[in-house]
């Protein structure tokens, strides 16, 4: 399966004008990838019981410490608000249900698989990819543990181990990748036994939730969460009340990397900026040159043997003029035409501070 | 007058202070490095830049930045009169990137692999931009500096004992090094302002794709301008406010002349900073976040208040002309663009769900303190061997 990352690292290799057309190529062709196919999984917030055993699923698959499954039938877990973290890559969120009490609503929370993932715009080493399938996974081999795709993140899923010198990871849901390579469904989806998560092609369960919550309408509220916010995520969410009540933050339509890709590719637009303002600065630079030259040359006839070092040096535009007499003469000489350089360019710096001291 | 040695003692009891501080900070450095960034620092999942990325690395790029105005003035349009601030203003850039760099290499997680960028490209990331931009300059920035290694040794090698046979080739070298930089110097100091224009501002791009965790009082299309400029204003003020103290600390008479040219220059490019700043508030109508009298705003009246108190003194002949008020309104300058990059970074960062605000740990503020104290240490100790700063 062709990825997102391959197509923009080939963009970014782009150096000439011809590299820079494939790049414009390469641009469309990544909206394309994001293939009609890709999966997603509904959370029906409203079915979910609470019981957690994809926590538990989720902790074995990736090979995670796990305590026994019975204990995620302790009840008193979910009374606090949890975010995921290097022991778990998702959690269950138990929050009050102003329709029934005795009904409270349950939300599992893990990466959304954003369709245009601002963790993967914003990952320095391109460590993050969005496959085709909707999948947005990380890689251990790249990862400079930079912790920017959590700057960027909207839903603040990616997490880091701050306790570990060597080797931290940068850890989120998966997707259950390896899994689903072997024909397997995703851990959680596999062991819910409640059908809370439904697993499909990402417009298959958008056409589920969109039924569900017209079907019910005393039971969901008429939004489904992920469906268009910040440009769509793979993973969609139905349930009865507000969903900033649920503590998903509000989001707009627009993709996340939108503003600031359109900076960066602004700034940059295929190297025509930067290369117009070095020739910019050359052209100056060799224009001021020049005209302090000439002047120099009027201050300098009468001094004509060591214009010849002068003009020499001229043309470096670093050395204060005159150090390169060094190399044909003496110590003293060497002195002495820096000094004299100085006064004759005529900007009287040394003859100024000499009276200062005076 | 000419950059020379400067013929000073190196310790004075504020080198001491100044060492017990930076050896402070390498104790937690030490620490960070083998029990990982969680035994050091205050960050968390919810919060995960702080200081060291505020201020190590963001304030420290923008107070560079001496480096390449000064070039662009000195070289580039080329008023000689300003040759003798380019060498201590590439100095301070030198060691100001090659601190930044460090910064970041015990900021990531993965300091080993710092090299990724180079080899693992992303050119949708504002990050990878800067990430290479900084990297080649601060290599633009060293050769930029060699001449003045070869200024130091050329016609003075004197290697001990039986290598003494290689003191001529090692002089020929010198001298080739020197002239074939010479002829080729003018590449580098352009790139090297192309380089610091495309980074500075890229450095604002950072945190645009942060969204709404941005504070809308710090979030705006025009950050990457606001960067560049503010980081242009700021070079010239960090020039006088260095040049100031070293003539003080090495009893030399303050180059006034050229840093009251320099600071003339100051109130022109701060009133375009402004003028942005504020003229995009009205645009995206951001005066009722300042209205809450909350944290952010405060911070945000602090950081304009410090840069437009500045800009009125720097309006004043009078500012340009004492070194004291030049060296006050210059303080206020790189207090304001300190600020703003603490503001940016770490201020205006709002996590989603964090049910303890960020506030940097002893650890970070040692570490950070400690590090600059050492970048103080090393200017001193390279101005006393190299030929930096001119003087009589």
């Amino acid at each position: 399966m062709k990825n997102l990352n391959r197509r923009d690292f080939l963009k970014t290799a782009a150096l000439g004008a011809a590299a820079a057309t494939l790049g414009t190529k390469s641009a469309k062709a990544s909206e394309k990838l994001l293939s009609e196919d890709r999966l997603g999984v509904l959370v029906d917030t409203s079915v979910c019981v609470g019981c957690r055993h994809c926590e538990w699923a989720c902790r074995l698959a990736h090979n995670m410490p796990s305590p026994a499954l019975d204990y995620y039938s302790n009840p008193t877990v979910l009374k606090e608000f949890r975010r995921p973290d290097k022991t778990a890559l998702t959690v269950v969120n138990e929050f009050e249900n102003d329709k029934n009490p005795n009904l409270p609503i349950h939300v599992k929370i893990q990466c959304m698989h954003c369709d245009h993932p601002a963790c993967v715009s914003a990952c320095i080493v391109g460590a993050l990819t969005k496959n085709e399938d909707g999948s947005v996974v990380w890689d251990d081999g790249k990862c400079i543990g930079c912790r920017y795709c959590m700057v960027a993140c909207q839903f603040q899923i990616p997490t880091y181990d701050y306790d570990v010198s060597i080797d931290p990871h940068i850890r989120k849901c998966d997707f259950c990748t390896e899994r689903r390579k072997e024909g397997q469904l995703p851990a959680c989806v596999n062991i819910c036994p409640n059908e809370a998560l439904v697993f499909g092609k990402r417009s298959e369960i958008l056409r589920i939730a969109k039924n569900r919550t017209k079907r019910k309408p005393d039971i969901y509220i008429n939004h489904i969460y992920g469906e268009s916010e910040i440009g769509g995520t793979s993973w969609v969410y139905i349930a009865g009340k507000d969903f900033n009540e649920l503590k998903m933050p509000p989001l707009g339509k627009n993709p996340a990397p939108g503003i600031s890709e359109a900076i960066q590719h602004g700034i940059f637009a295929y190297f025509v900026p930067p290369v117009t303002l070095y020739a910019l600065l050359g052209t100056i630079m060799w224009v001021t040159k020049r005209r302090n030259e000439s002047a120099d040359k009027d201050k300098h006839d009468h001094h004509s043997d060591s214009h010849d070092h002068h003009s020499d040096s001229g043309r470096d535009p670093y050395r204060t003029s005159g150090h390169n007499t060094y190399r044909d003469s003496g110590h003293n000489t060497y002195r002495d035409s820096g000094h004299n350089t100085y006064r004759d360019s005529g900007h009287n710096t040394d003859k100024d501070t000499k009276g200062d001291n005076l | 007058m000419k950059p020379a040695p400067v013929k000073h003692r190196f310790f004075t009891p504020g080198v001491i202070i100044l060492a017990v501080l930076a050896l402070n900070g390498l104790i937690f450095l030490a620490v960070r490095f083998i029990s990982g960034l969680g035994a050091v620092t205050n960050l968390d999942n919810n919060t995960p830049w702080g200081l060291w990325i505020g201020v190590d690395v963001a304030a420290g790029v923008a107070l560079a930045a001496g480096g390449f105005t000064s070039a662009a003035l000195g070289h580039v349009i080329h008023r000689e009169h300003y040759h003798a601030i380019v060498r201590p203003a590439l100095l301070t850039a030198l060691l100001g990137y090659t601190f930044v760099a460090f910064a970041v290499c015990v900021d990531i997680g993965r300091f080993y692999y710092i090299w990724h960028p180079l080899i693992m490209w992303n050119g949708n990331s504002a990050l990878f931009e800067v990430g290479i931009c900084v990297m080649i300059y601060m290599t633009v920035l060293y050769i930029e500096f060699l001449p003045i290694v070869t200024e130091k040794f050329m016609g003075k090698v004197n290697l001990p004992g039986f290598l003494e046979t290689f003191n001529e080739p090692a002089d020929k070298l010198l001298r080739m090094l020197n002239s074939g930089l010479s002829k080729t110097m003018f590449i580098f100091i352009i790139a090297g302002v192309v380089l610091s224009t495309l980074h500075q501002s890229s450095l604002g791009t950072l945190m645009v794709i942060a969204g709404q965790k941005m504070h809308p009082l710090w979030q705006t299309p025009v950050l990457p301008l606001l960067f560049l400029l503010s980081a242009i204003a700021v070079g010239f003020p960090m020039i006088i406010f260095e040049s100031l103290i070293a003539s003080r600390s090495f009893k030399m008479k303050p180059e006034m002349k050229i840093l009251s040219r320099l600071g003339s220059m100051v109130a022109p490019i701060l009133g375009v900073y402004l003028a942005v700043k504020i003229g995009d508030m009205f645009i995206s109508d951001d005066f009722k976040y300042i209205l809450k009298f909350d944290v952010p705003a405060w911070m945000f009246m602090a950081e304009t208040g410090l840069i437009i108190i500045a800009f009125v003194l720097f309006l004043s002949k009078e500012t340009t002309r004492s070194p004291g008020r030049l060296f006050l309104a210059s303080s206020l300058v790189i207090a304001g663009v300190l600020f703003n990059r603490i503001n940016n970074f770490i201020v205006a960062y709002k996590p989603l769900y964090d049910p303890v605000a960020y506030f940097p740990s002893f650890g970070e503020i040692s570490v950070t303190v400690g590090c600059i104290a050492l970048l103080v240490l090393i200017y001193r100790a390279v101005v006393i061997y190299f030929p930096v700063i001119s003087h009589k």
